[in-house]
C-alpha cells in the first residue's frame, strides 16, 4: 500500500511535534523515520496508526483519505518499543489475539498463528508466557502479532532499542528479511543512523518536528541537502570547518589556513561551513590544502589521523600507502565525493 | 583469638534481638497471651472471670455452643452475609474502580465523593441508613416505588432484616475495595489497551480479556480480606436495629453471639469456644481461597 501525507501537522498545546510533512511512502518498501530524541518520530507513527489525531493536513492510504479513520479500521499492525505483549497470555494466544477480536474460528486462527510463528522463527515457544522469553524472542512475538491480521501497513516504534548490541544486529536483519518475505509496506522508527542506513529502502530524516530530507540511505549520505543531515549521518562524524569565501578559496574564520574548494553557488565574502568526510581526503602533489599530522592511530582495521589545519582539526582515514609521520607538514587533496559547502546561517547546501 | 571471634559473633547476633525486645514484649503481652488465654478458657468449664476459677477441663463449652440454636442461627446468617456481600461488593467495586480509572475530566470530584464513607463515623452513617431504610418515609422505598417495587418494611419486618444488613454491608465494603482495585488498575500498562484498540477490541473484550486477568491477583486479595472482615460482621447491626441482632433477635451473627455471651451473659467459656470455632472456619476458608488463587496468577 502506498501512503501519502499532505501538510500533516501535530501540535500539543504550544509544542509543534510534527510540522507540515508532505511526502510519500512507496508500496512494499521499508522506510526509517530517523532523528534525535524528541523530534516527533513517535508522534508521526501514532498519527499513521490513528492513535493520535492530526492537527492539520491529510493522510491517504492508497487513494483513501484515512485522516479521520479510527485505528481499528486502518488495518495497521503495530509493534511497540517494549512490545506490550499481554503477560497473562501464552505466546500462541498473544499472536492469535487480533484474530480472536475479529471472531475468526479458533482452529483457523491457530493455523494462521503457527504460520506467523514459523515466519518469525518462534515455533518452539508457543506455549510459553512472554516473561519466559528473551528480548529478541519477545520482539519476534510482537512482530508476529502485528502481522497476523495481514496489515496493509506495519509500524514499528524503536523496535530494537531494548536489545543488546549483538541482538540488535541480528534483529535488524530479521526485520529486513520478514519485510521482504511478506512485502508489507513498513515504517520503523529509530534514532540510530547506522540502523536506518543498513536496512531501509528510504530514510525520512527529521529534526525538531521538521522534515530535513527524504532519500535512499546512500543518497542521503552522499548528497546531504542540509548541514544537519551531513552531521547526523556517518561514523566517524563529518569534519566541520567554519569560515568564509575569500579570493575564491575557503578561509578559516580566524584566517589561520585556507582550502581550495569547488565553490558551487557560494559567493565571495559569504560565511560558510565546509564539511569534509573522513574518507574524502587523499595525498596529492596538486594539493588543496596543507596540514600538519598531529597524531596517527588505528581503530579496528582502519587507520586514522588527526590533522592540524591552521587552528582547526580534521579527522581523516589514511590509505595503506601513507608513510608520513606525525609532525610532518603534508599537502592533501579533497575528493569529489563527501565534500560539501553549507550556508552558515541557514545550514542549506551550496 | 578464636574465642574472641566467637564472642564477637555472639554479640553481633544477639544485638538485634535486643532492639526487637520491646516489640516482641508487646506482641507476647497484647497478642499472644490473650489468644492463648482464649484457647485455654474455651476448654475450662464453669470459668469465672474475676477469680479465674473453673470446674473442670473438657469440651463441654464447644458442645453447648454448637447445640445452641442462636449460635446455629449466627453461623447461618454470617454465611449468607459473606457469600452475598463479598461477591456483590467486589463486582460493584470493580465497576466503579474501572470508571474512576478512566481519564475523564472532573473525575476527581467522584474520587472524593466515593471515598467519603471511609472517613465518616460509622455510627452516624449507620443512623442515616436507618432513616433511609424507614418503611414510610425512607428514600430507599421511595426510589423502589418509582419502579413499582415495594414498599418494604426494612427495619420492622424481621424477614427483611437480613436484606437490610446485606445492602448496608455491601455499601460499607465498596470504598475500601474500590481503592484496592483502583490501585491495581493503575498498575496495568495502558499500552495493552492501546495495542488491543488498534486491533479493534471492544471495551468489553478488553475488560474481560485484559483487565480482569491482569487484576486477578488484586481481586483475590480483596476477596480474602473482605471475607475475613465480613465473617466478623456485628457492629453494623447496632445502628440499624437499635442495638439488637435484628428487630426480633432473629439476625444473630457469630460475632454478635460471642459479644452477647461475653458482655451480657458473662459466659466466657461459650464466648471463647465460639471464637475458636469462628477462627477455624475463617482459617480453613482463607486457605482454600489462597489455594484457588494460586492458579489465578498468570505471571
Ligand atoms: N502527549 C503529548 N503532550 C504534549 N507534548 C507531547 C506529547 N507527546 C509528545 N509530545 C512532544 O512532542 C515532541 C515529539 O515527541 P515524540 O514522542 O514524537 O518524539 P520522538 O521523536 O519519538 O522521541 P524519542 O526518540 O525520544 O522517542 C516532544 O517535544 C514531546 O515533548
Ligand atoms: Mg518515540
Amino acid at each position: 500500500m502506498k501512503i501519502k501525507l499532505e501538510g500533516v501537522t501535530k501540535r500539543f498545546d504550544d509544542v509543534v511535534a510534527v510540522n507540515d510533512f508532505s511526502l510519500e511512502f512507496e508500496e512494499g518498501t521499508l522506510t526509517a523515520l530517523l532523528g534525535p530524541s524528541g523530534c516527533g518520530k513517535s508522534t508521526m507513527l501514532n498519527m499513521l496508526s490513528g492513535i493520535l489525531p492530526v492537527t492539520e493536513g491529510k493522510i491517504y492510504f492508497d487513494n483513501d483519505d484515512v485522516t479521520d479513520m479510527p485505528p481499528q479500521k486502518r488495518g495497521v499492525g503495530l509493534v511497540f518499543q517494549n512490545y506490550a505483549l499481554y503477560p497473562h497470555m501464552s505466546v500462541l494466544d498473544n499472536i492469535c489475539f487480533p484474530l480472536e477480536i475479529q471472531k475468526v474460528p479458533k482452529a483457523e486462527r491457530i493455523e494462521k498463528a503457527k504460520e506467523m510463528a514459523r515466519l518469525v522463527k518462534i515455533e518452539q515457544y508457543l506455549d510459553r508466557k512472554p516473561k519466559e522469553l528473551s528480548g529478541g524472542q519477545q520482539q519476534r512475538v510482537a512482530i508476529a502479532r502485528a502481522l497476523i491480521k495481514n496489515p496493509r501497513l506495519l509500524l514499528l516504534d524503536e523496535p530494537l532499542s531494548n536489545l543488546d548490541a549483538r541482538l540488535r544486529l541480528e534483529m535488524r536483519e530479521e526485520i529486513r528479511r520478514i519485510q521482504q518475505e511478506t512485502k508489507v509496506t513498513t515504517i520503523f522508527v529509530t534514532h540510530d543512523q547506522e540502523e536506518a542506513m543498513s536496512i531501509s529502502d528510504k530514510i525520512v530524516l527529521m529534526k525538531d518536528g521538521y522534515l530535513m530530507q527524504v532519500d535512499r540511505p546512500q543518497a542521503l549520505y552522499d548528497e546531504p541537502q542540509k548541514l544537519f543531515v551531513a552531521n547526523f549521518l556517518g561514523n566517524p562524524p563529518i569534519n566541520n570547518l567554519e569560515g568564509k569565501i575569500k579570493d575564491g578559496k575557503f578561509v578559516l574564520a580566524d584566517d589561520s589556513a585556507s582550502v581550495k574548494v569547488d565553490l558551487k553557488s557560494a559567493v565571495e565574502g559569504e560565511e560558510v561551513v565546509l564539511g569534509i568526510r573522513a574518507e574524502s581526503v587523499g595525498v596529492d602533489d596538486d594539493a588543496d590544502f596543507e596540514a600538519i599530522i598531529k597524531e596517527r592511530f588505528t581503530m579496528g582495521k582502519e587507520e586514522l589521523a588527526i590533522l592540524k589545519l591552521g587552528n582547526s582539526e580534521l579527522r581523516i582515514y589514511l590509505s595503506s600507502d601513507f608513510t608520513h609521520k606525525p609532525g610532518e607538514k603534508v599537502g592533501f587533496k579533497l575528493k569529489n565525493k563527501g565534500v560539501f559547502l553549507f550556508d552558515k546561517k541557514s545550514g542549506e547546501r551550496k | 583469638m578464636s574465642a574472641k571471634t566467637k564472642s564477637g559473633t555472639f554479640n553481633r547476633s544477639f544485638e538485634p534481638w535486643l532492639y526487637l525486645l520491646p516489640f516482641i514484649f508487646g506482641i507476647v503481652v497484647f497478642t499472644l497471651y490473650p489468644v492463648i488465654n482464649v484457647v485455654l478458657i474455651s476448654f475450662k468449664e464453669g470459668y469465672r472471670l474475676l477469680t479465674g476459677a473453673f470446674d473442670s477441663i473438657g469440651v463441654e463449652n464447644y458442645l453447648k455452643v454448637i447445640s445452641d440454636p442462636y449460635f446455629i442461627n449466627g453461623i447461618k446468617n454470617t454465611a449468607i452475609y459473606v457469600i452475598t456481600v463479598v461477591p456483590i461488593a467486589t463486582a460493584i467495586s470493580l465497576f466503579f474502580a474501572n470508571l474512576l480509572n478512566q481519564k475523564i475530566r472532573g473525575i476527581a470530584i467522584f474520587h472524593t465523593a466515593y471515598f467519603l464513607p471511609l472517613v465518616t463515623s460509622a455510627t452516624a452513617v449507620g443512623l442515616v441508613w436507618k432513616l433511609m431504610f424507614n418503611g414510610q418515609f425512607g428514600v430507599i422505598n421511595y426510589l423502589l416505588g418509582i419502579f413499582n417495587i415495594g414498599p418494604f418494611e426494612w427495619i420492622t419486618d424481621p424477614r427483611m432484616n437480613i436484606y437490610t444488613l446485606i445492602i448496608y454491608g455491601i455499601w460499607n465494603m465498596i470504598p475500601f475495595t474500590t481503592i484496592l482495585l483502583l490501585s491495581g488498575l493503575q498498575n496495568i500498562d495502558p499500552l495493552y489497551y492501546t495495542a488491543a484498540k488498534v486491533d479493534g477490541a471492544s471495551s468489553s473484550k478488553m475488560f474481560f480479556r485484559i483487565t480482569v486477568p491482569l487484576l486477578a491477583p488484586t481481586i483475590g486479595l480483596t476477596c480474602v480480606v473482605n471475607t475475613i472482615s465480613a465473617s466478623k460482621v456485628y457492629g453494623e447491626l447496632f445502628p440499624l436495629f437499635n442495638g439488637r441482632p435484628g428487630i426480633a433477635r432473629n439476625l444473630y451473627t457469630v460475632v454478635f453471639y460471642i459479644y452477647e455471651k461475653f458482655y451480657v451473659d458473662w459466659d466466657l467459656g461459650s464466648a471463647a469456644a465460639a471464637s475458636i470455632i469462628l477462627f477455624l472456619i475463617i482459617f480453613v476458608f482463607t486457605m482454600i481461597q489462597l489455594q484457588i488463587q494460586k492458579r489465578w496468577k498468570y505471571y
